[in-house]
């Protein structure tokens, strides 16, 4: 008789979402399409103006890729929900927040990861100066695991109402108005040669905070939605 | 297994109520469940036997009373390893095989010694499934699957819901079967039923619900 250990759960939790985000691997790459789209259809609609672009680049591409991880949010523990996986989660004898820490990692992975490596390509479009590049890709590699985490307590807030999908985007926006202005005031601040370094330091002691905090609030929360 | 063992019993509920928005669904119920027992729990259809068993594997709390497993009261903060569900969401996933699914349970909650997937598949009766994703199974099928995970898993409380639904009349004889079995080795387990099919062999315990006054 083997209890089995929580190590072994994470690494079975782990395996079993990679396996299903394969097997449904057209439904992930639709935020990825959408940020791409998104981007593109700026230059179209303001003109070819390279200094207008410039301009707005690094805050688009940042609000483009956050609202594309947000469609993906809703689905975070939606099919766990119905088909009865997540009691069989709650049940087990191992911690809750870890194993949805577990799952927030593979959202993280499969929807923001993605995103990040597109995130150059977008920048060329938008014509973002080459040293902002880093920069930008800084902010969001800060800024995307911390939609996530904040997106999994607002999900799990929500998961007992049955269209829950406007009341999380209500719920995550304000909450995730903050990165947004950090995250995209970097990138402001190195493309006019200021010090950036603050608002990067900023967006990483949220994060800190959030991948301690928020895995323990998704879990008390998914408590009350699952009574 | 010692005599404290045989005293103590695995599965105890002390004046056990649920109420969801100030409104009785069963209880005041008092029970004790030991090793060796299948309990019947039979009711109407809203008579609280789903919300029954998710108190007593304490995925909610009650409104007032207690669970006791083996004699320690469950709290929702502290679950046990020692139960299994298994209710009307099976808890497994479509796009993936059976041999994955029951892997994945087995990472979540242990393995018992001397049983394997395929092992537990063929017992079931869907040897040569192993490989087919769940979506292409019936729903009995699917069914199957999951009984196959209560014969992996370590627990020795299993609590059914409804485990005759869906079943052809070898399924229904296999759950019988299978619960002789869990019964024998130690185990205890309660079953919900509407009365349609009902566990067979000897004359089990029943635990009536009623709606409460």
């Amino acid at each position: 008789m083997k209890p089995g250990t929580t190590s072994a759960a994470c690494a079975a939790l782990l395996g079993r979402d990679l396996a299903l985000v394969w097997r449904r691997r057209g439904d992930a790459l639709n935020p990825l399409l959408f940020a791409i789209i998104v981007v593109a259809l700026f230059p179209f609609a303001l003109g070819p103006d390279q200094v207008v672009l410039e301009r707005i680049a690094a805050g688009t591409i940042f609000v483009a890729l956050l609202l594309a991880m947000l469609l993906s949010l809703d689905t975070l523990f939606r099919s766990d929900l119905e088909d009865g996986s997540l009691e069989q989660l709650v049940l087990s004898p191992h911690p809750l927040s870890l194993l949805l820490a577990c799952k927030i990692a593979i959202h993280w992975l499969t929807t923001a990861l993605p995103l990040l490596l597109i995130a150059p390509l977008a920048g060329q479009l938008m014509h973002l100066p080459n040293k902002v590049q880093p920069v930008l890709l800084a902010a969001l590699a800060l800024a995307t695991p911390l939609l996530s985490l904040i997106g999994a307590v607002c999900v799990a807030l929500t998961m007992g109402m049955r269209r829950s999908g406007m009341l999380l985007t209500l719920l995550v926006l304000p909450l995730i108005v903050p990165a947004l202005i950090f995250g995209a005031g970097a990138c402001n601040a190195a493309q006019a040669g200021l010090p950036y370094a603050a608002p990067l330091l900023w967006l990483g002691a949220w994060l800190v905070l959030a991948l301690v905090l928020a895995p323990l609030a998704a879990a008390a929360a998914l408590r009350i939605s699952l009574t | 297994m010692n005599l404290a063992d045989d005293i103590l019993p695995l599965l105890e509920a002390r004046g056990l109520t649920f109420a969801r928005n100030d409104e009785a669904i069963f209880g005041p119920l008092e029970f004790a469940l030991h090793a060796g027992e299948v309990v019947l729990i039979e009711g109407d259809n809203g008579s609280g036997k789903t919300s029954l068993l998710k108190v007593l594997s304490g995925l909610i709390e009650p409104s007032a009373g207690e669970v006791l497993l083996n004699g320690t009261p469950l709290t929702t903060a502290r679950l046990s390893h020692q139960v299994a569900l298994l209710g009307h969401l099976l808890g497994l996933k479509l796009e993936l095989t059976a041999l994955q699914n029951l892997r994945f349970a087995i990472g979540l909650g242990g393995i018992k010694s001397g049983i394997t997937p395929q092992l537990a598949l063929a017992s079931v009766g869907l040897e040569g499934f192993e490989e087919q994703p769940l979506r292409t199974l019936s729903a009995g099928q699917r069914k199957r699957v999951a009984l196959a995970r209560l014969l992996l898993v370590p627990a020795g409380l299993w609590l059914l819901d409804e485990p005759y639904a869906n079943l052809d009349r070898g399924g229904i004889e296999l759950v019988n079967r299978l619960l002789d079995h869990h019964a024998r080795q130690g185990g205890a387990a309660l079953i919900t039923s509407h009365g349609a099919y009902a566990y067979t062999s000897g004359t089990p315990r029943r635990i009536a619900l009623r709606k409460a006054a």
